[in-house]
């Protein structure tokens, strides 16, 4: 379980939120909304431990997520704005290197079956620079299935899909879900997963 | 840090450009002064430690640059395993593929300068280890100039005052052991200035980007 507790933040000398709680429990969906700038990807930054309160905690299991770092870090993944890919690598090689960082070893088989489930079948040896916008997501959207982590914290994981690949990142939000796992995430989209909770959070 | 040195080994252009530019400014001064060999033998330790701070200043901008702009930083804070431990890897690469390839030329640039087989040899081992040392403080203050507009010349400013202590006893070893003085009290000094900031430099480093990450 996640919990959060009066959390607040400051950007610059902007108050972008304040006294903000919420609660989540395995198999349970945090939608994020709020207009740009609200502070939706502050909070998620928040949430990873990136960023410190300016007030409040977070609480992991009941324990306080910098206290218990190590153990939290490893079963979450967060996504950002930037895919945390090198041009000059492959998208294998991109994986096998997140996922490394991660703390959690994969083959090579594995890492290209993860590129092939995500449509980029016969993209996999290719320097990632020449990949497209799309394409470029997808191979960071793979990593979510190799990872073994419960909880997912992704920032705008809709934005440049196609019309397929969004429905594909639905069905394995479903899927993570239905397994016990959780996710958060910001999006403009409207997301209707109608197998799990959905909770709904509002900046702005 | 294995990532690190594949990373180098398709971007050559930038490990050979450092390279060149400590060659080429070294060179100059044989040029520029002329051929009598006594000055060139006396100031020999001094131009080759001076080029070799400037061209790993070079390099130094690229050592957390890259990574803080495509978000391989995040993962890499939100990674179990201690952020000093990775950065001391990346360190550890940066030097390999920027300081390693400049203390093997070092002795052949020596000769332009009359140098004689032993000073070259204290000078191979004052850069051996004298660069990593430089590499782990120049460091601290990439990760503290980390976003900052400008930061290449702020983190020359930062960091330059902080080598004198390494430039002072890495070009002291080799006059020294040129005078007949015997270069180990000066090469332990380096040692001494290296295990400090094998210490101390990448859980600073941590700190420092943390703070630029917040």
């Amino acid at each position: 379980m996640l919990e959060a507790v009066d959390l607040a933040a400051v950007r610059g000398d902007r108050r972008l939120f304040a006294g903000l709680g919420f609660s989540l429990l395995e198999g349970e969906l945090l939608h994020v909304h709020g207009v740009n700038g609200s502070g939706k990807t502050t909070l998620l930054r928040m949430l990873c431990g990136l960023v410190v309160p300016e007030e409040g905690r977070i609480l992991w299991e009941g324990k306080d997520i910098r206290s218990e770092r190590e153990a939290y870090l490893r079963n979450l993944v967060y996504l950002g704005h930037l895919g945390a890919l090198k041009g000059d690598l492959t998208g294998v090689e991109n994986l096998r290197i997140t996922e490394t960082l991660a703390g959690e070893a994969v083959t090579e088989d594995q890492a290209m079956a993860a590129l092939q489930d995500v449509g980029l079948h016969g993209h996999e040896d290719l320097p990632v620079r020449v990949l497209s916008q799309g394409q470029r997501r997808r191979v960071a959207l793979a990593r979510l299935a190799l990872s073994q982590a419960g909880l997912w914290i992704l920032d705008e994981p809709f934005t440049a899909l196609d019309k397929a690949s969004v429905a594909a990142l639905r069905a394995r939000l479903e899927n993570h879900l239905k397994q016990g796992g959780m996710v958060i995430l910001t999006t403009h989209q409207e997301i209707d997963i109608d197998t799990a909770l959905v909770k709904q959070v509002a900046l702005g | 840090m294995k990532r690190d040195l594949i990373l180098a080994v398709r971007r050559m252009s930038d490990v050979l450009t450092t390279l060149f530019f400590f060659i080429i400014v070294v060179s100059l001064f044989p040029l520029g002064i002329g051929p009598e060999v006594e000055i060139l033998r006396m100031i020999a330790p001094g131009v080759v430690w001076v080029a070799a701070i400037l061209a790993s200043m070079l390099a130094l901008g690229r050592l957390f640059e890259g990574d803080y702009r495509d978000g391989t930083l995040e993962q890499m804070l939100l990674a179990p395993q201690p952020l000093s431990v990775l950065v001391l890897g990346k360190v550890l690469a940066h030097w390999a593929v920027s300081g390693l390839p400049l203390v093997l030329m070092a002795p052949l640039l020596g000769l332009q300068f009359g140098m004689t087989a032993e000073g070259l040899g204290v000078l191979l081992v004052s850069l051996v280890l004298g660069t990593p040392a430089i590499s782990l403080i120049g460091a601290v203050g990439a990760a503290l100039t980390l976003g900052v507009r400008g930061g290449g010349v702020l983190v020359s400013l930062l960091v330059l005052p902080l080598y004198i202590p390494v430039l002072i006893f890495g070009a002291g070893a080799v006059e020294a052991s040129v005078t007949g003085l015997g270069a180990e009290a000066h090469l332990s000094l380096l040692g001494a200035i290296l295990a400090l900031a094998l210490c101390f430099a990448p859980w600073a480093t941590a700190a420092a980007l943390r703070i630029s990450l917040d």
